[in-house]
């Protein structure tokens, strides 16, 4: 295995965030271990979705949809156990396999139909059904309607976690992602994954060779559906609230902002886009230069959008291309 | 089932139709012409109806100030595309649908910044702001009404010009063959501009008018915006006889599902279940509609010929 300067500053970026919550502990101030677990969460996802977009060429535009289902099961669970006492939704196991099964089978039905259009259909079709699934959790008065629901007591994993502990519930959230990162990386180099490579760069020629790309393209989706599904149990207990704005369109756009970002068709691409989002918020938000008596970094979407814009202008490959060994022409 | 109301619900139909119709218009010649997922489109009916309530609040005259208005969002349309999207053109869907976010982002910000977060309000002049009873019975509101009427107007006008002009024909024959158009010694740069302007200041127009009925917000750009876009994915992207179609299918499905799916749910499920089921459902209507045309015909409606996608 040879060191690459890239692979060492990747190893350098995991070993900080794997101490993480020690240093904001000496700091004094865990209000970081909190931005960086939501900031890992997102990450979780939009490395889910980036098997779409970066490797795939899918652009779905409805990714947060599924995160939305599984934050959901956690919250709808909470819900009955809290209300009406039935301790079994509580517990986190069967949570979890309802997240990750809803999710995938959600992602079965939507990709099924959807995986039948192309190019511009298929990113409105896909946010089409993402709309479908936010307007379906608007209108559910029992659980919260547009107020959301508030989660109580966060999922119950029988002893083994204790996820009441914010540290607890970091580490998990942090092996999850080095899961996921490795189930990735395992999956693109895998026969399966040139399949869907293949399909990206040339369908005509995938089919030529004896593949239907649909079906790759098809098991691929329910991947990145369940994946995120996953997303969204760890986001519901991370919040303890979820609502329907999880699922909303814009939610989605972020997902793609971040694989922008970060560059596509990279492995670790989704997670430093999704560190360079959320810290791009947290800093553009707290410029504290006043202009005429506003404050700059009220309006730091007025920075953000074209900032976007000369991103994807000028930066294609997002802060991939500016580490060593970047790939050209990609 | 009250026949009054639905008559009236049918009217409201046609005018969401009508105002989704001006806005799918331009997006759809944008779409079909320049390849561009342009979702900035909302940002411009937004600032039709933020200069109209600004221009009316001057002039002290809801004409004057609307009539102003068309050529200040068209300049803005065209500034945007000189500035930004212009070079977007080559680029992948992914792109485009990034950078305009930004663009949706930076006006959505700078509006709270020039007016502030709260809302505006476009005052009426006096005979647009009563109502007329067209049906014996059923007095109807004498704005809803002219928009309508603005709104078939210009569906005519439009197409007199798609079909009748030069300028209609380098439109239709850039939607069906843009690089051919290029090589035949047209300005396609002049082209796309122009028909970018054209789209800003129908976006423009539909902000102006829905202003004074809805209201004058942030954010009033995107959730148009996703209609639209079901709109011209129904109709089949750069058709604009789709568009027409699609959109008046939209506005009366919305309008009349929405204030009488309660009473047909009602008849098929048990009521508790209905109501509370009837809101989601309405509000999903018309997302069921778009996946079951994507779903048989994957090109929309009306696929316009000889696009190779």
């Amino acid at each position: 295995m040879n060191l690459s300067p890239r692979l060492l500053i990747n190893a350098a970026l995991l070993i900080f965030l794997a101490v993480l919550p020690f240093l904001t502990d000496w700091a004094g101030d865990s209000f970081y271990t909190g931005l960086v677990a939501r900031i890992l969460i997102l990450a979780i996802a939009a490395l889910s979705l980036n098997l779409l977009i970066g490797y795939g060429g899918m652009v779905s535009f409805g990714h947060a949809a599924f995160i939305g289902v599984g934050a959901y099961v956690v919250g709808i669970g909470a819900f009955h156990a809290f209300e009406d006492g039935i301790d079994w939704m509580l517990n986190g196991y069967i949570q979890l396999v309802i997240a990750l099964l809803g999710s995938a089978f959600i992602a079965l039905i939507i990709g099924a139909i959807s995986l039948r259009t192309r190019g511009v259909y298929f990113i409105m079709i896909t946010m089409a059904f993402s709309q479908m699934l936010y307007f379906t959790a608007v209108g559910v008065e029992t659980y919260g309607a547009d107020d959301g629901l508030s989660i109580y007591s966060r999922s119950d994993m029988l002893g083994l976690i204790d996820l009441n502990d914010e540290k607890s519930l970091y580490y998990l959230i942090f092996v999850s992602l080095l899961v996921v990162l490795y189930l990735m990386h395992r999956l693109v180099g895998s026969a399966f994954g040139n399949v869907i490579r293949g399909s990206k760069s040339n369908e005509a020629r995938m089919r030529a060779i004896g593949f239907s790309p649909y079906k790759y393209r098809l098991t691929a989706f329910v991947i990145a559906g369940a994946i995120a599904g996953y997303a969204g149990f760890l986001m519901a207990n991370l919040n303890d609230f979820v609502s329907p704005d999880v699922m909303h369109w814009t939610r989605s756009g972020d997902l793609i902002i971040m694989i922008l970002l970060g560059g596509m068709a990279s492995l670790f691409g989704p997670l430093y886009g999704a560190l360079a989002f959320l810290m791009l918020e947290e800093i553009l938000s707290s410029i504290p230069l006043t202009i005429g008596g506003l404050r700059v970094g009220e309006y730091w979407q007025l920075i953000f959008g074209p900032l976007l814009i000369l991103i994807v202008l000028y930066a294609r490959n997002g802060v991939d291309s500016f580490l060593p060994g970047a790939r050209k022409n990609t | 089932m009250n026949w009054l109301l639905l008559l009236e619900q049918i009217l409201n139909g046609f005018q969401l139709g009508l105002l989704l119709f001006l806005l799918a218009a331009g997006l759809t010649l944008v779409f079909g012409i320049m390849d561009m997922v342009n979702l900035a489109h909302g940002s411009l009916y937004m600032m039709g109806a933020y200069f109209c309530a600004t221009f009316t609040g001057w002039t002290g005259s809801f004409l004057i100030g609307a009539l102003l208005t068309l050529p200040a969002v068209f300049l803005l349309g065209v500034v945007v595309e000189i500035i930004a999207l212009r070079t977007l053109y080559a680029r992948d869907h992914l792109d485009q649908v990034m950078a305009t976010f930004g663009l949706i982002l930076f006006f959505n910000e700078a509006t709270r910044l020039i007016w502030g977060p709260i809302g505006l309000v476009i005052p009426l002049p006096e005979f647009l702001n009563q109502t007329v009873e067209i049906i014996p019975g059923a007095p109807y509101p004498a704005f809803r009404l002219a928009i309508i009427l603005v709104g078939f107007l210009v569906a005519g006008l439009l197409y007199l010009i798609v079909s009748r002009t030069k300028l209609g024909m380098l439109i239709r024959a850039g939607a069906s063959n843009r690089d051919m158009i290029g090589a035949l010694g047209i300005n396609i740069r002049l082209l796309f501009t122009l028909v970018f302007g054209l789209g800003a200041a129908l976006a423009g127009l539909a902000g102006l008018m829905a202003g004074p009925i809805l209201s004058v917000e942030i954010g009033m750009g995107e959730s148009i915006l996703i209609l639209t876009l079901v709109v011209i994915v129904i109709g089949g992207i750069g058709s604009i006889k789709g568009a027409f179609i699609a959109a008046i299918l939209i506005g009366l499905i919305d309008t009349v599902g929405r204030s009488f799916l309660p009473e047909i749910l009602d008849l098929v499920l048990p009521s508790q279940t209905a109501a509370t089921a009837a809101p989601a459902i309405s509000s999903m209507m018309i997302y069921l509609l778009m996946a079951l045309v994507l779903a048989i015909k994957p090109q929309g409606l009306f696929p316009p010929k000889g696009v190779g996608r």
